[in-house]
């Protein structure tokens, strides 16, 4: 057993399809096992809520948004203690990997991640934790995981703030190309949705934008 | 070098001084209705400016002509506040023949908090009246990685306490009901990414009174809003890789928010960072301080640069002290 990860709320261990499974077979099949862990800074009616709530939606999420993205497959979840059994995604973060590619690279990319969440959004699915941290490269493919802080919304206010946390995480990340990349991804979400929709997202961030405390001046949609 | 500061962002008036080594002065006066009214507010800070200021020159034992800089908040806050602040400024460097520098309030609370603590680099979870915020330095700016989306967590205590008539500002006594809640009632929990939001959580509270023991009220609000800024800050620390923890504003009074950090800092073997507090609210030292850093890194302010922005934000300062 292997701890691969340690994330906010939960630890990914890493372990062999086979031991878990079917210990006779010759499989070769490395799977993750995605524990939530308890808080102690949160008193139990809390931390227990959470924790279960979460598991239950993150797998439903991510086995729905599987029919038209690539997240991991799941192969079991326990909502009492807490942990989703899934297959191991091996690849580079989206976070590493965005600064070290070239511009047409990074283009690509941005653009794919884009298209993803066009996907996501149309079929009614929030990701609700959208950061590059959470995307894994592979194969010229990129996979979603961590649905977590996820939900099932057609909403467009939903919609607003996941795309809203995304280009937060751009801007705060990968800072240095800022502009060009969120509107690169701007375009593929505009790819699977169309304009019309495209249009709204991004009136609907800056209104999100300026309901916060302080108006960003360097907004996207400020400037255009 | 001896640097003044002057702040007035909101219901406080502080005047602090300081050298690169100690905070010399402190002294405030706070202004008091049911919650802040922005032309009283700022008649106060005009009436005790004087005696204020007198008495930190006295605290101090140093006279106006030893002073080398003034410095003020110039944001964010409320205008007629501000200004108060401000002109008082501008008078002191024109009279005394000294540079000026406006600072950002929310940029101080950081680094006075890294002055008095042993913080060197942290993550930092700004909690007062009308910020909620999580800040980290990257790349010459102090970026926010998660806030508020609509009312800081002080504002929300304030609305649910003048609710119950508690005295403004409401932090003190609701602190003292929440010890004393022991049953949980189920209230929203709201996290966005590495956002929140507090009005649903308080209109949800509201609908309680009257049907629930207070106590337990507030306990089921405070517990619900603080663990969602401390779920937040923990994300944060995650996304970011930092080790450092840095708890400061008006609501890191508040011991249960205290422990909350400090468990889950803990937990990750993460260092936690509170200043004391005449350190953490707002206060005049802060200000004198981040003037001061700022000057001895080369920043310069022509008086047509020290128009008040009420709404600066955190990550629009440029860092020019930091490497």
């Amino acid at each position: 057993m292997v701890i691969i990860g340690r994330g906010a709320e939960a630890i990914l261990e890493m372990k062999d399809f086979k031991d878990l499974y079917f210990p006779s077979k010759d499989l070769k099949i490395e799977i993750v096992i995605k524990k939530r862990i308890k808080k102690g800074y949160r008193i139990k009616e809390i931390d227990l809520h959470l924790r279960r709530s979460r598991t239950i939606l993150e797998s439903r999420l991510m086995h729905e948004a599987k029919k038209y993205v690539r997240t991991p497959t799941l192969f079991e979840i326990d909502p009492d203690e807490c942990y989703i059994v899934m297959e191991y995604i091996e690849g580079d973060r989206v976070k590493e990997l965005l600064e070290k590619i070239n511009s047409e690279k990074r283009e690509k990319v941005c653009f794919k991640i884009g298209d993803m969440v066009g996907k996501l959004h149309k079929n009614g699915i929030i990701h609700g934790d959208l950061t590059t941290s959470n995307m894994i490269y592979k194969f010229n493919e990129i996979y979603l995981i961590d649905f977590g802080l996820g939900e099932f919304s057609r909403e467009l206010e939903k919609q607003g703030v996941d795309m809203h946390l995304l280009k937060e995480a751009l801007q705060s990340t990968h800072y240095k190309y800022f502009l060009e990349d969120f509107e690169t991804v701007m375009e593929g979400y505009e790819y699977i949705v169309g304009n019309e929709k495209k249009k709204e997202i991004l009136k609907r961030i800056n209104e999100i934008e300026k309901r916060g405390r302080y108006v960003r001046r360097d907004s996207l949609y400020n400037k255009q | 070098m001896i640097s003044l500061g002057i702040e007035s962002t909101a219901h406080t008036l502080g005047v602090g001084i300081v050298n690169e080594k100690e905070v010399l002065a402190n002294e405030s006066s706070v202004y008091s209705g049911k919650g802040i009214h922005p032309r009283k507010a700022a008649d106060h800070h005009a009436d005790v400016l004087k005696n204020v200021l007198d008495s930190a020159l006295k605290k101090s034992n140093v006279s106006l002509e030893d002073l080398d800089m003034i410095s003020f908040s110039q944001g964010p806050g409320i205008g007629p506040c501000l200004r108060i602040g401000a002109t008082a400024a501008r008078t002191l460097s024109l009279r005394l023949k000294i540079p000026i520098i406006g600072v950002n309030h929310c940029v101080s609370h950081i680094e006075i908090g890294k002055f008095a603590t042993e913080a060197k680099d942290p993550v930092t979870l700004y909690v007062s009246g009308g910020n909620t915020q999580i800040i980290a330095y990257v790349a010459k700016r102090y970026r926010i990685f998660g806030e508020t989306l609509d009312i800081g967590i002080g504002n929300m205590q304030d609305i649910f306490g003048r609710t119950l008539e508690l005295k403004f500002p409401c932090g003190k006594e609701i602190d003292i009901l929440v010890a004393h809640g022991k049953k949980y009632l189920h209230l929203p929990y709201t996290i966005k990414g590495m956002d929140f939001s507090f009005t649903g959580v308080l209109t949800e509270a509201l609908k309680y009174i009257e049907k629930e023991k207070k106590e337990d009220i507030a306990f089921s609000l405070m517990e619900t809003a603080f663990s969602t800024v401390v779920e937040a800050s923990e994300r944060a620390l995650a996304h970011t890789g930092k080790k450092e923890l840095l708890l400061t504003g008006g609501i890191a009074a508040s011991p249960r928010l205290r422990e909350m950090c400090e468990i889950m800092c803990d937990e990750r073997e993460n260092k936690f960072y509170v200043p004391p507090f005449d350190l953490c609210r707002d206060n005049g030292a802060m200000i004198a301080y981040h003037g001061l850093i700022e000057y001895k890194s080369g920043k310069r302010m022509k008086l047509e640069d020290t128009v008040v922005k009420q709404k600066w934000r955190t990550d629009e300062v440029e860092v020019t002290w930091l490497s």
